[in-house]
């Protein structure tokens, strides 16, 4: 995962209204920027995307054909509008691989997706609290040691070997009361199945808590040693009310930006956590898209996950900013 | 330097940071002479598929009946190379334009910058899939688009660490006789990001081995039936209910190494920012 950068844009004078606004075009001028790399990614590289496509035992005249049917014939401005205007209309072409069209395809399984995403991040919010300020007010415990080792091992470990960990724990001969593979039909909500739902969320969920609860640790440390809970514990107040009054908020709002990269993490790491139980998303559909070279495909799901991450990216950008003016 | 070397020194010498030597030298000695110890050659097959682990094959065979024994010897090496270009690389490009974002400062600054925020708005993986999707899969091409994807990472860090050397007497006084910018850059800015260039480094370095491993288990590393650590895990995963050990085997040497640099390259991290806070 990742680690809190630090932000570029800093507001000068305070947080204002025109600094958001600012913050906000930027971050649709990047989308764009974005989206014009994918573009020329996809559809300009050396080497003919119909070549690719057809395969090298191709007729020129099939190609030919393809390029034609492609639009690849046009200038690439013309393309690339084309393109976006079509993407921004829900006109994204047709599989290449079937002819079904993008939208049907994409459309279930960013609602699966999604739904692992969201529901993960729902876990992972208040247990990271919870793990994080309990172990920074046992600090030096032996449950803190534990915990500040743990995830300093999460951190450093690939979602996927997590993941087959978790497999070979729960969903074969040894205690065998989970399905390892996440088959979700056609047409279902992923809900409807929530045992199948449980190992993919499982791995996400710990990964982000190992990781926010960390943060959350760190920030909540600070937040004891601040000036203004000496204060507080100075004046008498109880050690509740301390906690709860003043420590607790600040940690929080402390480790708001990282929760939200943390979202960011999580939206992309369905895609190897996805593969890993076969569930029906976009990261299982980004994997067959690239190698059946079916770009219309790949291009679409590339395009709303990077989206989403960057969504996220922005959220934590503007918070931490807030955070900083206050 | 020889502070720097110091702080390293240092570091090294905390419990943890043993404890990471050790898993790495382990792991180590299996990716640099496993290849010279395998029984039989990783990729041929040489018995029943999914078979218990016995005299002749110590940890069983995989999915396709080769010894996994032979494939873990031989599996290490492709991981730990594509690993260190990875993030030498990108240590390497992300030093480069943050650096001359911090020296040069106004619209160089906010082009480049600009333009890292754009590369930073692709994940990782998808960045590397976009890319392989197009020019094909090959394991040197995958490990420069890792490096690449850690660029911009980088370059925040050693951009933001930058600033003040930039903006110190010294660097003013070197520009001011007019030294070219390369030799300021090498000789002046150079040594006052080490401690940031040293924690990155580290760090970059254990996420390369996770992302590496992650690409090969999707498919996207060496090309089967060539060995490597990811590539089993994702080759014996269906059998993993019959035969565990084609899967856990692998598993247990990327745990290792992961583990092992993250200690490594936090406790480096702990030393300097000690260090750091003194001055």
């Amino acid at each position: 995962m990742s680690s809190l950068m630090t932000r570029v844009s800093v507001p000068r004078g305070g947080l204002s209204f025109s600094w958001l606004v600012r913050r906000l075009l930027l971050g649709v001028f990047v989308l764009l920027l974005v989206s014009v790399l994918l573009f020329l990614v996809t559809q300009a590289l050396p080497g003919d995307v119909a070549r690719i496509i057809l395969g090298k035992d191709a007729t020129a005249e099939q190609v030919a054909d393809l390029r034609q049917q492609l639009g690849l014939d046009r200038s690439l401005v013309v393309q690339y509008w084309h393109w976006l205007t079509g993407v921004l209309t829900g006109e994204m072409g047709s599989s290449l691989q079937n002819g079904e069209p993008v939208v049907d395809i994409i459309g279930p399984r960013m609602l699966d997706s999604f739904a692992l995403g969201l529901i993960s991040l729902v876990l992972i919010l208040p247990i990271a609290v919870v793990v994080g300020v309990f172990s920074a007010h046992q600090r030096d415990s032996a449950w803190d040691k534990a915990f500040v080792a743990v995830s300093s091992l999460f951190t450093a470990l690939p979602a996927f070997v997590v993941g087959m960990l978790l497999i070979a724990l729960f969903a074969t001969s040894v205690l065998g009361v989970l399905p390892g593979v996440s088959n979700i039909p056609p047409g279902d909500m992923p809900w409807w199945h929530p045992a199948e739902l449980v190992l993919p969320v499982t791995t996400l969920t710990l990964m982000g808590v190992m990781y926010l609860g960390r943060l959350v640790r760190a920030s909540f440390i600070d937040a004891m040693n601040s000036e203004y809970v000496q204060m507080a514990t100075l004046k008498g107040l109880s050690g509740r009310r301390i906690l709860f009054r003043h420590a607790l908020p600040n940690a929080v709002a402390a480790s708001l930006p990282a929760a939200s990269l943390v979202a960011a993490v999580t939206i992309t790491g369905v895609v190897v956590v996805e593969y890993v139980y076969s569930y029906p998303g976009l990261g299982t559909a980004v994997v067959s898209a690239v190698n059946s070279h079916d770009l219309p495909v790949l291009q679409a799901c590339i395009l709303v996950l990077a989206t989403a991450y960057y969504v996220f990216n922005l959220l934590a950008d503007i918070l931490s900013a807030m955070g900083r003016s206050r | 330097m020889n502070g720097n070397l110091s702080v390293l020194g240092r570091a090294m010498r905390t419990g943890q940071a043993r404890l990471g030597l050790v898993l790495l030298s382990v792991v180590g000695f299996v990716v640099l002479f496993g290849h010279f110890l395998m029984p039989y050659a990783p990729d041929t097959i040489v018995g029943q598929p999914l078979a218990d682990p016995d005299g002749s094959f110590l940890l069983g065979t995989d999915i396709l009946g080769r010894d996994v024994l032979s494939r873990l010897l031989d599996g290490g090496l492709t991981l730990s190379w594509m690993a260190v270009l990875a993030a030498g690389l990108g240590v390497f490009l992300g030093c480069l334009v943050g650096l001359t974002a911090a020296y040069r400062g106004g619209a160089v600054d906010a082009v480049l910058m600009r333009a890292m925020d754009v590369l930073l708005s692709f994940p990782e993986i998808i960045f590397v899939l976009l890319f392989v999707s197009m020019l094909g899969r090959s394991t040197l091409l995958t490990s420069v688009l890792v490096g690449i994807a850690f660029m911009p990472g980088v370059s925040r860090v050693l951009r933001g660490a930058a600033l003040p050397v930039v903006a110190s007497e010294y660097v003013l006084w070197a520009r001011a006789n007019g030294l070219p910018p390369r030799q300021v850059l090498l000789r002046e800015v150079l040594p006052g990001v080490t401690s940031p260039l040293m924690v990155e480094t580290g760090m970059r370095l254990v996420w390369a081995v996770a992302a590496i491993a992650s690409l090969s288990y999707l498919g996207f590393g060496i090309a089967p039936p060539a060995a490597d650590w990811g590539l089993m895990v994702g080759e014996n995963q269906d059998g993993l209910s019959v035969a565990p050990l084609p899967v856990l085997a692998p598993i247990t040497l990327i745990l290792m190494m992961a583990l092992g640099g993250n200690l490594v390259a936090e406790s480096v991290a702990r030393t300097v920012g000690r260090t750091e806070g003194k001055r």
